[in-house]
C-alpha cells in the first residue's frame, strides 16, 4: 500500500537539488585549478584552455551536462524556494533566525542568485565572446590569446570589485552547501563529519584562489 | 440497590481464565455492527480504542487535548511494573499480586488485583511489539529497576519517560486504526453528558471546544478512561486540563463513585513559589534512593533560612534533623510515599519549614555525592582525600542517574541541586478514588464502563510506584475487550442508536442550559478564583491530615462556594466559539461537587488507611491506624440530587487469600 | 518586572488578525512564562476583555501542547525547554515581548495563539506504527534482543513531544525533523523494519500533502527541539527514503 515515490517528493527533490550541487562543486574545483595557472605559468595556461575550448568531448558533451546541471540548480533552488515560502504564508512579526542558524543556511536564495547575476557577467565577459570567436565570426584557432583576454578582463577596477563580491557570496553559498548536501544524500556519521569539515575549508580556499586570481591580474598588470 | 462485584467464583489464580473461557462472544462480522464511545485517550483509553478497533468493533474517541498523545499519561516518569522475574529474583503473579493489595493497605479488591498481576506480563510484551523502546541492557534483554514497596526489581522503564513511551506506543496502535477509518478520532472534543436510553449507557453530548458545537453521538456502549480527579485541589502534578466532567457526570446519572478519600500526595515535588503557582512538577520517587531528607533541628535555624539569613549549607551535621531516618531507621528515606509526605508536613507545621513559604524541606545529595566520588576515587587510584576532586567524581556519578531531574529542578527554581539541595513538599498525585465498577469494569450504569485511573478498582487506598501505567494498559488491551465483549453480545441485532431520541434532546438541553447559565451569569469573579478557593479548602481541610472538625467545615464551605460561584463567575466570550475560560468553568463546577463529596467521605471513614489520614485515628507514634472490623469495605456512593444527599452503598472487601497485618517501616 | 508584551490576536480561523500591546507589571523572576499569561489573562477577565487563547496543558514539558513563538524563537529564548518551562528570569525588566503562534500553512490558526496540528496526527496515521494486533500472544518480550546503542538511539527519537517547534522555527516550515524521528524510532528496531519501506513513503508523502516546506537543513529545529531531536535522524529518514524509493 505505499505510496509510490513522485519525482516531486520533497526527499527527492532534495538530493537532486544535493547531487547538482556536488556535481557543481567538482566543476568550480577544475575552473579554480585552470585559472591557477595564470598565476603561474602563462604558456600553459593558454595551452589549457586552448585543449579546453577545442576538445570535442569537453565542448560537446561536458560544457552541455554542465550547463543542464547549473540550470537544474538554479530551477530546483527557485521551485523550492517559492514552496517554501508558500509553506509560511503569514510572516512572523519577529523572527530570529540568527539564534539558532547560519546566515549562509538561511540565504542560499540570496547568495545564488548573486551567483547567478554573477554567471550572466561571466558569460558575458568570456562566454559569449568566446562563442562569437569560434562559431559566429568562425575566426581561425590561436592558441595564444587566453592569457591576454583574462589579463584585460581585469583592468577595469569596478568589474574586479564584482568578481570579488561575487566569490565570498559564492564562498558562503559553499559553507552551507557543502555539508548541507551530504546531510541531503542521507550522511550523518563521523566520516561526513570529516567532509563536512573539507567542505569548509573548499569553501574557504576556492573563492579565496578566485578572489586572489582576479586581484593579481588586476594589480599586476 | 445491592452492589453486585461479579467476581466469579473458584480459586483466585483460575477466576480469569474461566471467566474468559465462559463469557458471551461476538462474532466478527457483528462487530462491525456495533459502535463504541471512548472517552479519553491515555493509556486506558487509547488502548482500549486500538484493541476494541482491531477486533472489529466501530470506535469513536474523543480527548479535550488537540491530539491523544497528549494525555497527561504522557507525563508519567518512573516505569511499569510487570511480574516478568527476569531478573530470576522470585518475582511471580502471587507476589505482584501481593505487594499491590498490602501496598494499597488492605482496600483493594483481590480478585481484580490479581487479575492485573496475571496480565501485567503480557503488557511487557505487547508493548515491545508496537515498538516502544524501553530500556535494554547491554546484553539486548530488557533492563528492570526497583521501586518502593516491594522486595524485587520488575519496573521496566524507558529512562525518565515511560508513560511517554508507553502512551506513543497505545497512539501509534490507535493511529493504525484511525487510517483504516476504525477508529474515529474527535480531537478538542468534551464529553459533557451521558445519554441514558432504557437504562443503558447508549451514547454522549459533546462539546466541539473549537467551534463551540454541542453534539449527540450515540453508541451500543459507552467507555470513560478520563483519568483522576486531582485537580480538585487546584495545584497538583495533573495536567491543566486534566478534570473530573465525564467521570462525574456519569456519577450524576447513576454511576456510583467510590473511596473517593483516597488520594496519593506524592513527597517529592518542587514546592509553591508564590500565588502565582499554576501547576506543581514532581521529582521522581527514584531521586529517594540516593537523597536523604533533612530540616533544620532548630527553628531558629529554619527561622533564618526562610528570611534568607542563613543557608542550606551553613548548618553541620549536628544542626540537621534527618527525621524519616531518624523516625523509620529500618526503611529510613525510602518509607512508602503516604508515610513520607506526612512526616515532611508534620516537621513544616512545627515550623521548621525552608522555603519563603515554609512549606518545603531539604533533599540532599551531599553524602551521596560524597560516597559515590570516594568509591570512583579508589576505584581510579586517586587520592580519595582531595575533597574537590571527590566532589567533582560523585557528581559526576549523580548526574549520569538523575541528569534530566537535576535539570529540570535548576530551570524551575534556578538553584544548582548538586552544591545545594534541593527543596521539595508533597503534593497531589493520583487519586486512588474513582467510578465504582465491577468485575467486568461496568459501573453501575449498564453499557457505561469505566477504565484506568478514573476508576477505583486496583489500588486501594494507596498506589504503588509504576502501577498507575499498569493498571490503564490492563484496562485497555486485555480486560475490557473480553468484559464488553459479553456485555454487548445481546446487542448484535440492534443496529445504529438514532441522536434523536428524546433522551438525546434532553441531555444535550441539560447541557445547552448550563453553558448557557455560565455566559449570561455575568459575575464578578473568574473561574480560577473560585477554583483557587477551592483548592485551599480541599488543602487544608481535606489534604494530608484531616479531621472530623475540619472535614465538617470543609463539606459547609465547599457547599457556600459553590453556590457563590454559580452567582458571581464570570465566563467572559460566547458559547460558540473557541472558549477556555467556558471549559474552564464546565470543569470547576463538577470539582466543585466532588469536593464536597470527597470531604464527606473522608468524613465517614473513621480509620486512617493509605492516603486517607485521620488525625483522630493513629497510633501513639502518629502512624496510620487501620480498622479493619469496621472499614473493610469499598464506600460507593449514590447520587441523589446534591453531594449532601449522597447515599452510602457498601462493597465489602473479603481477602481470602491475603491476610491482613498492620504496615510497619520502623 | 514591567513589560511590554506585543500579543498577536485573532478570535477565529476566518479573522485577519493583528498584534496588539499589552504593558504587564509585578512579574516576579519565578513565574513560568504562561504563569505570566495567566496573569495577563486574569486582568484581562477583570476589565471585562477577552483573556488570550494559548494552549497547554501538563505544563512539565512532556506533553507537548504548549507552543509560542517567543522574540522570534520557538519556546522562546532558553534552550532544551518547551515554553511553559520558559521562566521570566530569562527575561529583562522593561523588556519588549513578541508573542506569536507557531506560523505555517500546515498549522492553521484557530484562535489567537492556538493553533491546529493535526497534520502532525495525519502524518502518523498514514504509517507511524507498527501493525500488530493486541492479541496476548505476542512473543516473549526478551526473544528479540535489541542492541542497547540501537535501543537508545530509537528512545532518542522518540522522545520527540510533537510540538510542532521544528516547523515553527524552520524558515520553511518543514517537517522533517518530526517525520525522520517517528521513521528512525521504527527503523532502528528489528520490530519496525518488516514495515521501514512503506511507512517512510507513506508519511513522507502524506507530510508533502499536508503543506511543509522542503528541508534544506540550516538545523534550526535540531537547536529549537526542546527535546534535543538530532539532525542525524533526518539524514536516517533521507536513506530509509532513497532506498524505499528504489525498491517500492
Amino acid at each position: 500500500m505505499a505510496q509510490s515515490a513522485l519525482l516531486n517528493a520533497s526527499i527527492l527533490k532534495k538530493v537532486a537539488m544535493a547531487l547538482s550541487g556536488i556535481f557543481l562543486i567538482t566543476f568550480l574545483a577544475l575552473h579554480v585549478s585552470l585559472n591557477f595557472i595564470s598565476i603561474i605559468s602563462k604558456d600553459v595556461f593558454n595551452e589549457a584552455s586552448h585543449f579546453m575550448g577545442y576538445n570535442p568531448l569537453i565542448q560537446y558533451v561536458m560544457q552541455p551536462v554542465l550547463a543542464i546541471g547549473v540550470i537544474f540548480h538554479f530551477v530546483m533552488g527557485f521551485v523550492l524556494t517559492a514552496q517554501n515560502t508558500a509553506a509560511r504564508p503569514i510572516a512572523y512579526a519577529k523572527y530570529n533566525g540568527a539564534a539558532n542558524a547560519s546566515w549562509s543556511s538561511r540565504n542560499m536564495i540570496i547568495s545564488g542568485l548573486v551567483i547567478l547575476a554573477f554567471l550572466g557577467l561571466h558569460f558575458y565577459d568570456f562566454w559569449f565572446p568566446e562563442v562569437n570567436y569560434k562559431y559566429i565570426a568562425g575566426v581561425a584557432p590561436d592558441a595564444t590569446r587566453y592569457y591576454d583576454e583574462l589579463v584585460h578582463k581585469f583592468h577595469d577596477p569596478i568589474r574586479t570589485g564584482i568578481y570579488c563580491v561575487s566569490f565570498v557570496l559564492l564562498g558562503f553559498h559553499l559553507w552551507h552547501g557543502f555539508g548541507s548536501s551530504l546531510q541531503s544524500m542521507g550522511m550523518h556519521n563521523k566520516y561526513s563529519r570529516f567532509l563536512s569539515k573539507v567542505g569548509y575549508g573548499f569553501a574557504v580556499v576556492v573563492p579565496a584562489l578566485f578572489v586572489i586570481i582576479a586581484l593579481f591580474h588586476h594589480f599586476n598588470n | 440497590m445491592a452492589l453486585d462485584s461479579k467476581i466469579p467464583h473458584g480459586p483466585i489464580s483460575d477466576k480469569w481464565t474461566d471467566y474468559k473461557d465462559h463469557i458471551n462472544l461476538v462474532n466478527p462480522a457483528n462487530k462491525r455492527n456495533l459502535d463504541i464511545i471512548i472517552v479519553g485517550t491515555g493509556l486506558a483509553g487509547g488502548s482500549a480504542a486500538a484493541t476494541l478497533a482491531e477486533q472489529g468493533y466501530n470506535v469513536k474517541a474523543f480527548c479535550f487535548q488537540d491530539s491523544p498523545r497528549r494525555a497527561h499519561s504522557i507525563a508519567a516518569q518512573g516505569g511499569i511494573n510487570a511480574a516478568k522475574n527476569y531478573k530470576g529474583d522470585g518475582d511471580s503473579v502471587y507476589r505482584l499480586f501481593y505487594d499491590t493489595v498490602k501496598g494499597g493497605d488492605y482496600r483493594a479488591r483481590e480478585a481484580n488485583v490479581h487479575r492485573l498481576a496475571e496480565v501485567s506480563a503480557n503488557i511487557i510484551d505487547q508493548c515491545v511489539a508496537q515498538g516502544v523502546p524501553l530500556a535494554r541492557e547491554y546484553g539486548g534483554l530488557l533492563d528492570n529497576r526497583s521501586f518502593g514497596g516491594t522486595l524485587v526489581s520488575r519496573t521496566f522503564y524507558a529512562q525518565g519517560q515511560t508513560g511517554q513511551q508507553l502512551l506513543l506506543g497505545a497512539y501509534s496502535a490507535m493511529n493504525r486504526q484511525i487510517g483504516r477509518g476504525k477508529v474515529k478520532m474527535y480531537n478538542r472534543h468534551e464529553m459533557l453528558d451521558i445519554v441514558i436510553v432504557n437504562g443503558k449507557a447508549r451514547g454522549i453530548i459533546a462539546r466541539n471546544l473549537i467551534t463551540g458545537e454541542i453534539e449527540r453521538h450515540s453508541a451500543h456502549a459507552v467507555v470513560v478512561g478520563s483519568g483522576g480527579y486531582g485537580n480538585v485541589f487546584f495545584l497538583s502534578t495533573n495536567a491543566m486540563g486534566s478534570n473530573a466532567t465525564a467521570a462525574w457526570k456519569i456519577h450524576k446519572k447513576g454511576a456510583f463513585f467510590a473511596n473517593p478519600c483516597y488520594t496519593q500526595i506524592h513527597p517529592t515535588c518542587i514546592p509553591v513559589s508564590g500565588d502565582h503557582q499554576s501547576k506543581l512538577t514532581l521529582m521522581s520517587e527514584s531521586l529517594r534512593n540516593d537523597g536523604r531528607i533533612w530540616v533544620p533541628a532548630k527553628q531558629e535555624d529554619a527561622k533564618a533560612i526562610r528570611e534568607g539569613k542563613k543557608k542550606a549549607t551553613d548548618l553541620s551535621e549536628a544542626e540537621r534533623d534527618y527525621f524519616l531516618e531518624r523516625r523509620y531507621p529500618a526503611f529510613g528515606n525510602l518509607v512508602p510515599r503516604d508515610v513520607a509526605s506526612r512526616a515532611a508536613k508534620e516537621r513544616c507545621d512545627a515550623g521548621f519549614g525552608v522555603n519563603k513559604t515554609g512549606e518545603a524541606v531539604y533533599l540532599d545529595f551531599a553524602a551521596a555525592i560524597n560516597r559515590y566520588g570516594t568509591e570512583e576515587a579508589f576505584v581510579k587510584g586517586l587520592d580519595a582525600n582531595d575533597k574537590a576532586l571527590v566532589t567533582k567524581l560523585g557528581a559526576e556519578i549523580v548526574k549520569s542517574k538523575y541528569g534530566n531531574l537535576f535539570q529540570m529542578y535548576y530551570k524551575i527554581v534556578d538553584e544548582d541541586p548538586y552544591t545545594t539541595p534541593m527543596m521539595i513538599y508533597p503534593a497531589v498525585h493520583y487519586t486512588m478514588g474513582g467510578t465504582w465498577v465491577d468485575y467486568n469494569l461496568m459501573t453501575t450504569i449498564p453499557g457505561c464502563f469505566s477504565i484506568g485511573e478514573s476508576n477505583f478498582s486496583d489500588h486501594g487506598a494507596n498506589r504503588l510506584g509504576a502501577s498507575a501505567l499498569m493498571q490503564g494498559l490492563a484496562d485497555g488491551y486485555f480486560v475490557l475487550p473480553y468484559t464488553i465483549g459479553d456485555y454487548l453480545a445481546p446487542d448484535i441485532k440492534m443496529g445504529e442508536i438514532s441522536t434523536d431520541l428524546p433522551e438525546f434532546v434532553a441531555a444535550e438541553k441539560e447541557v445547552k442550559d448550563q453553558i448557557d447559565r455560565f455566559i449570561n451569569n455575568k459575575g464578578t469573579h473568574s473561574v480560577d478564583y473560585f477554583h483557587k478557593k477551592l483548592g485551599k479548602i480541599m488543602w487544608d481541610k481535606v489534604g494530608m491530615a484531616r479531621n472530623a472538625k475540619g472535614l465538617s467545615e470543609a463539606i459547609e464551605e465547599i457547599a457556600a462556594l459553590r453556590e457563590e460561584f454559580y452567582k458571581d463567575v464570570k465566563v467572559p466570550g460566547s458559547a460558540n466559539e473557541f472558549n477556555q475560560e467556558l471549559e474552564k468553568a464546565t470543569r470547576v463546577a463538577d470539582f466543585l461537587e466532588l469536593g464536597e463529596l470527597f470531604a464527606k467521605d473522608a468524613l465517614h471513614r473513621n480509620e486512617s488507611c493509605g492516603g486517607h489520614f485521620r488525625e483522630e485515628y493513629q497510633t501513639e507514634e502518629g502512624e496510620a491506624l487501620r480498622d479493619d472490623e469496621n472499614f473493610a469495605y469499598v464506600a460507593a456512593w449514590e447520587y441523589k440530587g446534591k453531594p449532601s444527599d449522597a447515599v452510602l452503598h457498601k462493597e465489602p472487601l473479603v481477602y481470602e487469600n491475603i491476610k491482613l497485618v498492620q504496615r510497619s517501616y520502623k | 518586572m514591567k513589560l511590554t508584551l506585543k500579543i498577536w490576536r485573532q478570535k477565529n480561523a476566518q479573522d485577519k488578525g493583528g498584534i496588539v500591546d499589552y504593558p504587564i507589571d509585578g512579574i516576579e523572576p519565578d513565574m513560568s512564562f504562561l504563569e505570566m499569561l495567566d496573569v495577563l489573562n486574569e486582568q484581562l477577565i477583570n476589565k471585562g476583555e477577552e483573556p488570550v487563547a494559548f494552549d497547554h496543558d501538563c505544563r512539565e514539558g512532556i506533553c507537548g501542547m504548549c507552543s509560542l513563538f517567543i522574540n522570534g524563537e520557538a519556546h522562546g529564548p532558553d534552550r532544551g525547554v518547551t515554553t511553559c518551562q520558559l521562566h521570566m528570569r530569562m527575561f529583562k525588566d522593561g523588556d519588549t515581548i513578541f508573542i506569536e503562534p507557531f506560523r505555517a500553512k500546515a498549522f492553521p490558526v484557530i484562535k489567537d495563539l492556538v493553533v491546529d496540528r493535526s497534520s502532525f496526527d495525519r502524518i502518523q496515521h498514514a504509517g507511524g506504527f507498527i501493525s500488530v494486533n493486541t492479541s496476548g500472544n505476542t512473543i516473549d518480550a526478551n526473544t528479540i534482543p535489541i542492541n542497547k546503542h540501537d535501543a537508545d538511539k530509537s528512545f532518542d527519537a522518540a522522545a520527540c513531544i510533537g510540538c510542532g517547534a521544528c516547523v515553527a522555527t524552520c524558515k520553511n516550515s518543514s517537517a522533517m525533523l518530526f517525520v525522520a524521528a517517528k521513521v528512525s524510532q521504527y527503523a532502528l528496531l528489528p520490530q519496525g523494519k518488516i514495515e521501514a519501506v512503506d511507512r517512510v513513503l507513506n508519511m513522507v508523502h502524506q507530510m508533502d500533502h499536508e503543506g511543509f516546506g522542503n528541508c534544506t537543513n540550516t538545523g534550526a529545529c535540531e537547536v529549537e527541539c526542546p527535546k534535543g531531536i538530532s539532525l542525524e535522524n533526518i539524514a536516517r529518514m533521507n536513506r530509509e527514503y532513497l532506498s524505499a524509493s528504489l525498491q517500492g
